[in-house]
């Protein structure tokens, strides 16, 4: 083997594979680390790319394609993987080697998907994954016999043991140092029902001369799914791993969130010490440290988020979980898989959204991010809590129900059935003509998460929050920053500083478009700080109303606002907070998630839509009621 | 939408697979794909079940459903399980 040329021309290679034939684990195992997470040009699909050396200092690259049961091309991911295949896609190179991950345990379909692949012309690999298990369970397979049949070499791979990766960098070596001559994707026509029974039957013929398959099924997944998607206990287990992922999304990630804002804020305390008092301070404390700590503070959530997620997708749970409650989410024309990513957005809606990449389909996906900052985050409970102590008297009504308690219940409410309706009319109005994903999912033996694996992908994902969304996020927070510091108060001025820069210069002028709904010029000041997370806005009323202090002055700026505010402005308030898309982490999320503007500019204006018509209908109503 | 008897049940032993009651076990006979209502009509609704591994021949066995009107439906097809609406699986015709 000769060593001149291999390091100089880089190696394509594509992993192709059926959702579950464990193609993510092979791919984390190739690649450990070395992974670059983006999205496709212009669509809200996963890319994902990583590189390994062989043994022959062979500079790789490996393109981790969606998973796929056929090259039709159903969805926009299924796209991906059939154009990257054909050589088709713009801006990605054509793969000199097609990997293709099949299930040992479950051949049936991917053999289909081999055969199929084989038709493009382009050189392939069979890699033949969880091989172990297969064995285990009593499966034997021929593998040379299958090799023969396929008319494709055939190798067979632990994802997670190191000879198995080993020899699949081995043979991409060996494979490279002859590489033949390639005229794929040119003349290929999508296959026709009757080529595509045919192949199925050929598939099937293959399976039956090279593979042996036990007596009995894997009894293990059938036990447990007799409890798991059992009508009742099913949902009741749901319920319980929620309870426990909520639990854990709230107050494990609690103590780490706060450890992260203290030290942030000792930091810019420290910073305010150190340096004299003027711009560079102010912008290092209150734009740089606190901007930066306002990214960071949510990292704890998303890796907690990921965590679980990730588990449960290995195990094989995310599939029943989607199972159990499609017919619920159907209701609202959303997908089975659209259960998680909301839920999450109880805690927080940036972990949320990024979580809808557990939906293929890209309108299903795109329905749920939209709606997703709906659901009553975490933010808005500091607001809420502040309002309610303020101005809805601790009474019992009914006998036991508690006043307060029951209007926080009942925000929820309306948080939860405004995205119900949301995502209705979104269906309704903007997709007529678009036609559903049917849901078939396939419901996967359950296996051992591989806990390597899992780490990389969590750790992946945290990597991907802090660059991405951290460099948005952290412009928006020094430009609202800038907004409230200038121009600066002048010398003697009374009143506290925020009252002569532009963020009150914009208040003011925004007044008379919020005094239908009851705001005064304060509170419209205070939206806009507001903008950089929601429970800033608490603050943000402190510092307009002059009242010193952080945390502990929120029962004197309750006080302050009870004493200021009618009950109308109080439930108005709350009214916007329900729907107000101020928060820019949000939207620099949905910025990234959908790669485009567009859908964040689209989420902010029908937020803001609904915040306001809520808002003004709450107002009057309530003026009407003589609470005015 | 509520499971009823279509025009096509020749025979008595031949029914629709989303008819079909928890704990069934039968055989595949055909795909006939034109159900009104589907989330995908005709060829594509056959292509997809068929990638899915419904074929003529294999074995079906209805193994669990939700608790909303019997929906969907967890189907083992030969040895992988499928989780598909009642709706969807209208198209496939079983013994």
């Amino acid at each position: 083997m000769t060593h001149t040329d291999v390091t100089t021309e880089r190696f394509h290679l594509a992993l192709v594979g059926a959702p579950n034939s464990g193609k993510t684990s092979l791919f984390n195992a190739l690649t450990g680390s070395r992974q670059k997470v983006a999205n496709y040009a212009g669509v809200t699909v996963e890319r994902k790319a990583g590189a390994f050396v062989t043994p022959a200092g062979r500079q790789v690259t490996l393109l981790d394609l969606p998973g796929t049961y056929s090259l039709r091309g159903r969805s926009p991911d299924e796209e991906i993987t059939r154009d990257v295949v054909l050589g088709k896609r713009p801006g990605e190179a054509a793969p000199d080697l097609v990997l293709c991950i099949a299930d040992a345990t479950n051949l049936r379909l991917t053999l289909r998907l081999i055969l199929e692949l084989k038709r493009t012309g382009r050189p392939l690999l069979v890699v033949l994954n969880m091989f172990d298990i297969a064995q285990r369970r009593g499966v034997s397979i021929d593998v040379d016999a299958m090799s023969a049949a396929l008319g494709v070499p055939v190798i067979t791979s632990i994802a997670v043991k190191k000879a198995g990766v080993e020899e699949l960098r081995h043979r991409t070596d060996e494979f490279a140092t002859n590489m033949p001559a390639v005229t794929a994707g040119d003349g290929w026509t999508p296959l026709g029902l009757s080529e595509m029974k045919t192949l199925q039957r050929e598939a099937d013929r293959i399976i039956r001369e090279t593979v042996t398959m036990p007596s009995k099924p894997d009894t293990l997944t059938t036990r447990v799914d007799a409890v798991v998607l059992h009508p009742v206990a099913g949902l009741v287990i749901l319920a319980l791993i929620l309870f426990v992922m909520f639990q854990a999304v709230f107050s494990w990630a609690q103590p780490l969130m706060e450890l992260l804002s203290d030290s942030f804020g000792a930091l810019g305390t420290l910073v305010a010490q150190v340096l004299p008092e003027g711009i560079i301070q102010s912008f290092l404390q209150n734009g740089l440290i606190a901007g930066v700590g306002s990214v960071l503070v949510f990292l704890p959530q998303i890796i907690i988020i990921f965590l679980f997620i990730l588990l449960l997708e290995d195990f094989g749970y995310m599939a029943r979980a989607a199972f159990l409650m499609d017919r619920v989410m159907g209701g609202a024309g959303l997908h089975g898989r659209a259960f998680i990513p909301l839920l999450s957005s109880f805690a927080c809606a940036i972990p949320g959204i990024m979580a809808t990449r557990v939906i293929d389909n890209r309108r299903d996906r795109l329905t749920t991010i939209l709606i997703a900052p709906l659901m009553t985050c975490s933010a808005r409970i500091p607001v809420y809590t502040l309002i309610i102590s303020a101005f809805i008297p601790a009474e019992t009504v009914w006998g036991w129900v508690n006043l307060q308690g029951l209007v926080m219940f009942g925000l929820y409410i309306a948080g939860i059935g405004s995205a119900l309706a949301a995502s209705f009319v979104i269906k309704f109005f903007m997709w007529r003509d678009y036609q559903p994903a049917p849901f078939m999912l396939e419901l996967p033996d359950y296996k051992l998460p591989r806990l390597k694996s899992i780490a990389i992908g969590v750790y992946t994902r945290a990597k991907m929050f802090l660059q991405r969304a951290g460099t948005t996020i952290l412009s928006m927070m020094i430009l609202i920053w800038f907004l409230a510091s200038f121009p600066q108060a002048p010398a003697g001025a009374e009143g506290p500083a925020i009252n002569y820069s532009l963020a009150a210069i914009i208040g003011h002028a925004l007044e008379p478009f919020f005094a239908p709904l009851g705001f005064n010029w304060q509170i419209t000041v205070a939206l806009i700080p507001g903008m950089a997370a929601r429970e800033v806005a608490v603050g943000a009323l402190g510092t307009v109303y002059a009242i010193e202090g952080g945390k502990e002055a929120a029962d004197a700026i309750g006080q302050a606002l009870a004493s200021k505010w009618s009950l109308a402005t109080a439930l108005s308030f709350l009214a916007w907070f329900i729907f107000a898309p101020q928060c820019a982490s949000t939207l620099a999320v949905i910025r990234r998630e959908t790669g485009s503007t567009k859908w964040m500019v689209v989420t902010f204006l029908y937020m803001f839509a609904l915040a306001y018509v809520a808002s003004l209908i709450t107002y009057n109503i309530a003026k009407a009621a003589g609470l005015g | 939408m509520t499971a009823h008897p279509t025009a096509s049940e020749t025979s008595v032993h031949e029914l629709r697979l989303g008819n079909a009651p928890r704990g069934f076990i039968g055989t595949i006979v055909a795909l006939q794909p034109d159900i009104a209502g589907a989330a995908e009509s005709g060829h594509e609704l056959e292509r997809h079940l068929l990638e899915m591994g419904f074929t003529e021949g294999a074995r079906v066995e209805i193994l669990h459903q939700g608790a909303i009107q019997r929906d969907p439906i967890a189907v083992r097809v030969d040895n992988i399980t499928i989780a598909v609406r009642r709706r969807e699986a209208m198209a496939v015709v079983v013994k």
